[in-house]
């Protein structure tokens, strides 16, 4: 199937769902909702390094805060420029801002991107192992840099103001509802970007140094390349998921945004559902996803991560290649005769 | 908080002050606080040096297991009023046992099937979470300390200021490392732990089992965690997510250090902690963990040769 | 007389305190066919690994067609025209046999954009080189599902598929009866009369024999030997490190 055909059947999945939830007319799910597509994104966007390439990326939540500091940084702009920025530049600048979420999470996406290819280009040289507790070290360091920002509030954290309803068309929608049409859009790009990637001359080159680098190089990939092409697609979608965010939670301070429940579930959804194709991710987002936003409502935040921790070792000791995995065994097993 | 200094009073440069005689009192006790921190530091690290540098497993959840040795401490300490590093030695057989157990899970999970790092990994960053997770359920995020005679005073040798919180467990961790450097090289096990690190095939044709050497090896690893999180507990107030922070330190010092040795250990755990030291000191210690990081990136722009896969 | 393809002076390489190669000189001409011989632990592999970029040697330099290869990696060696198999075979264990070959075909071969691929040249080829070496009936079938010997077939053919100029065997017919090593020097025989030089890497004496135009003999790092086939063969230092076991 051609990509942009997938594209539309998974646009046309998404409207129908989008209306499905507008008829349901229930808040609570637009909320949770919109939690479960961010982390089909953040799943998605992960896998592209971690289930293509073989490499583990520790510090997703870094990338992610790269979004949510973006956004916070250009409303504190928008807010006051003329404090931070000469006459001229204040006055072009307040016409445009606040910049619609779209815009965000472009910018979020370009300057994530940058960061994740510099990041990458100075530890993908190595082995792996050493880009994985890079990643991590990174997103520590970060946390410091922005804990140390009091331009985007620093420890103490900022609010955000969210708008008041949109008209969209002939609809008139609720703010929460137009995030979770955005986040909606951004995950059915990331599922078709990954499925492109997939099925290209990237995606086989991407298999080649997750099965065996070395190899791969006598055969002629270009593995530092690719490798860095991975890692700035995976890096710039994470950025994007990122950028809405502020406007989703109202409230951001660094301790809850480089969470570890962030690094964990980018690892635990696509090693549960399968990190060898896109269905992997979008399966275990959506499980995982589901699973912890009633287990927060019923249980304690805290006995749900435990949950996914321990999902996370039990999956990767007894059934390394993910719920895909064990279907695709499973019709092996019957297939031979 | 902090473990790092920040300036008594009397030493920061005041403007007009003679910044020759003040600073240079500054700067040998941000040294000596960071020789202190770096003993510390060594005993850290001496886990990974095992693990990661002798025995190439990617243990990153060792920070958790310091953790989890300093709340052990600190429950004996709270309920017994037992001194922690006491009861880190009383301690050290479980963490032994704890030790083999997850070396023995991790081989027949990983090693054994030749899995590709990524799954070794997952699991390791696995237990470390866990173990955070557990940790907040169990005793929450307040911060937890120990009460020991040498938490308050602070010894004065002249301008040098020398916490007995910070020496103390500076002296017994390179007590620790002597213990294991002896250990290795005047030991049959210790030796064969040795060889392994260097050669596989020879030692199986030695008729040594490695697999038993390394499962003692990463088990010793893992008792050391025992020791290292009575040290932290001494040195600072200790909560869930503080093992975090020490991963960065810990592969950087290990890296540094030349992997798998332990002499390099030490030296790279003082150079990290005076770094870190001057660091806090000058610029303030909310910078700390950049440093560590920056530190690893130098590291592993300097020495490829030991690191890269070839 | 014209400048040889492979050129190897003076390359040395140790590992901490152990020397594997302790002063290699050796050359490739056009379209020669070289055997390469020596007990195991020699240093055989570990020339390899240096020549195409796999290690570093830390002293001599490799030229391939007059130009320096030192600190090229060895993706670029590649596409040079270097192609090796490896002794122990490293197949991509996801990927189909054919999509094994896809690899080079699409990064040694055809070194485009990235992204869109026509299915059909590709599969086709692939195909078509599995059949050199009888693996394709296999060519949907994972790489676990493949023998020992099927196994070096493949790395044989993978790294045939890169189109090298130069195409080093290490140890391919380790394993395989009679009729099939005869196959195999049969394929390499064809190879080379495309203008394909080669260096082939056994332990069985015959097929050496009958294949290479020149020997060379490496023992514990050190070439002892280099020349025709007989000479070689009867040269008693040979004989008494290598072939007289």
């Amino acid at each position: 199937m051609r990509s942009w055909l997938f594209f539309c059947i998974a646009l046309s999945i998404g409207a129908l769902v989008f209306a499905f939830a507008l008829f349901l007319r229930s808040d609570y799910l637009f909320f949770a909702g919109y939690v479960v597509l961010q982390f089909v994104v953040l799943a998605t966007a992960w896998n592209i390094l971690g289930g293509y390439c073989g490499y583990v990326n520790f510090g997703s939540a870094a990338f992610f805060a790269i979004g949510v500091y973006t956004s916070v940084a250009l409303a504190k702009l928008g807010a006051n420029p003329g404090r931070y920025l000469p006459e001229f530049l204040a006055g072009g600048l307040k016409s445009l801002l606040p910049l619609p979420i779209p815009a965000l999470q472009l910018l979020a996406g370009i300057i994530a991107g940058f960061i994740g290819l510099g990041m990458g280009y100075l530890t993908l040289r190595l082995r792996g192992v050493f880009f994985a507790i890079a990643t991590l070290a990174m997103a520590v360091v970060l946390q410091t840099l922005i804990i140390n920002w009091d331009f985007v509030g620093g420890s103490r954290g900022a609010y955000i103001v969210r708008p008041a309803n949109l008209a969209l068309g002939p609809l008139a929608i609720s703010y929460i509802e137009y995030l979770f049409l955005v986040m909606l859009l951004l995950a059915v790009i990331a599922l078709t970007v990954a499925r492109l990637i997939e099925r290209s001359r990237l995606g086989y080159g991407f298999a080649s140094i997750r099965d065996d680098e070395l190899a791969a190089e006598a055969c002629g990939v270009p593995t530092l390349r690719l490798k860095l092409i991975a890692t700035t697609i995976s890096g710039a979608l994470m950025g994007m998921a990122g950028a809405p965010f502020p406007y989703y939670i109202g409230y951001v301070e660094p301790a809850a945004t480089f969470g570890l429940p962030y690094a964990v579930n980018s690892i635990a959804m696509p090693m549960i559902g399968g990190t060898t194709s896109w269905p992997g991710p979008l399966l275990g987002a959506i499980l995982l996803g589901s699973l912890q936003q009633i287990a927060t409502v019923t249980i304690s935040s805290a006995v749900n991560l435990l949950i996914v921790g321990v999902l996370l070792v039990g999956f990767v000791v007894i059934a390394p290649k993910g719920i895909l995995g064990l279907i695709q065994d499973w019709r092996h097993a019957r297939a031979k005769p | 908080m902090q473990p790092l200094p920040s300036a008594p009073a009397r030493y920061r440069l005041e403007p007009g002050s003679r910044a020759m005689g003040v600073s240079l009192e500054l700067v040998i006790n941000a040294a000596v606080a960071g020789l202190l921190l770096g003993g510390f530091y060594a005993a850290v690290t001496i886990g990974i040096s095992i693990s990661f540098g002798m025995l190439d497993v990617v243990n990153i959840a060792h920070p958790a297991f310091i953790i989890l040795g300093s709340y052990i401490a600190y429950l004996l300490n709270a309920s017994f009023g037992l001194d922690p590093i006491l009861a880190a030695v009383i301690v050290l057989p479980a963490f032994y046992a704890l030790g083999l157990v997850v070396y023995q899970v991790y081989y027949l999970s990983f090693e054994r099937r030749g899995q590709d790092a990524l799954r070794g990994l997952a699991f390791f960053f696995g237990l470390l979470f866990i173990t955070e997770v557990v940790l907040i359920l169990l005793f929450g995020v307040d911060y937890r300390y120990v009460e020991a005679p040498y938490i308050g005073p602070t010894w004065r040798l002249g301008f040098v200021d020398l916490p007995l919180r910070m020496l103390v467990p500076c002296l017994v961790s390179l007590l620790l490392v002597v213990i294991l450097q002896l250990l290795l090289t005047h030991t049959f096990s210790g030796r064969a732990i040795m060889a392994v690190a260097q050669d596989q095939l020879a030692l199986q044709l030695m008729s040594a089992n490695p697999i038993r050497i390394k499962r003692m090896a990463f088990a010793v690893s893992i008792a050391t965690a025992s020791l290292a999180g009575a040290f932290l507990i001494i040195i600072q107030p200790v909560e869930p997510s503080v093992g975090r922070e020490y991963i960065g330190r810990v592969f950087a010092i290990c890296v540094l250090g030349g992997m798998g040795s332990l002499p390099g250990t030490v030296i790279a755990s003082m150079l990290l902690g005076i770094v870190e030291s001057f660091t806090a000191t000058f610029y303030g210690p909310s910078w700390a963990p950049a440093v560590a990081f920056g530190f690893l990136l130098l590291t592993l722009a300097i020495r490829p040769a030991g690191i890269l896969g070839r | 007389m014209t400048a040889p393809l492979l050129e190897i002076r003076a390359v040395g390489k140790r590992f901490g305190g152990f020397v594997a190669l302790d002063g290699i000189d050796l050359y490739v001409a056009q379209g020669e066919r070289l055997g390469l011989i020596g007990p195991n632990g020699s240093g055989k592999s570990t020339l390899v690994n240096c020549i195409c970029g796999t290690l570093n040697n830390e002293t001599g330099t490799v030229r391939f067609e007059g130009r320096a290869l030192d600190g090229l990696p060895a993706n670029r060696r590649t596409h040079l025209g270097l192609a090796r198999s490896f002794q122990l075979p490293r197949p991509f264990m996801s990927l189909s046999l054919a999509d094994n070959l896809r690899i080079p075909l699409i990064y040694a071969v055809r070194r485009r954009s990235p992204l869109l691929v026509p299915p059909q040249e590709l599969e086709a080829r692939a195909v078509e080189l599995l059949g050199m070496v009888g693996l394709d009936a296999k060519a949907r079938r994972l790489p676990r599902d493949l023998t020992q010997v099927e196994m070096r077939k493949l790395e044989l053919v993978r790294a045939m598929a890169a189109e090298p100029k130069l195409l080093i065997a290490d140890e391919v017919m380790a394993g395989l009866s009679h009729s099939e090593i005869e196959d195999i020097i049969q394929l390499l025989l064809r190879l080379n009369a495309q203008g394909i030089s080669i260096i082939l890497i056994e332990h069985i004496m015959r097929a050496v024999m009958s294949f290479s135009q020149r020997i060379a003999v490496l023992v514990s790092g050190r070439k002892i030997a280099d020349g025709k086939p007989n000479e070689v063969v009867n040269n008693p230092s040979v004989v008494s490190a290598y072939l007289g076991q």
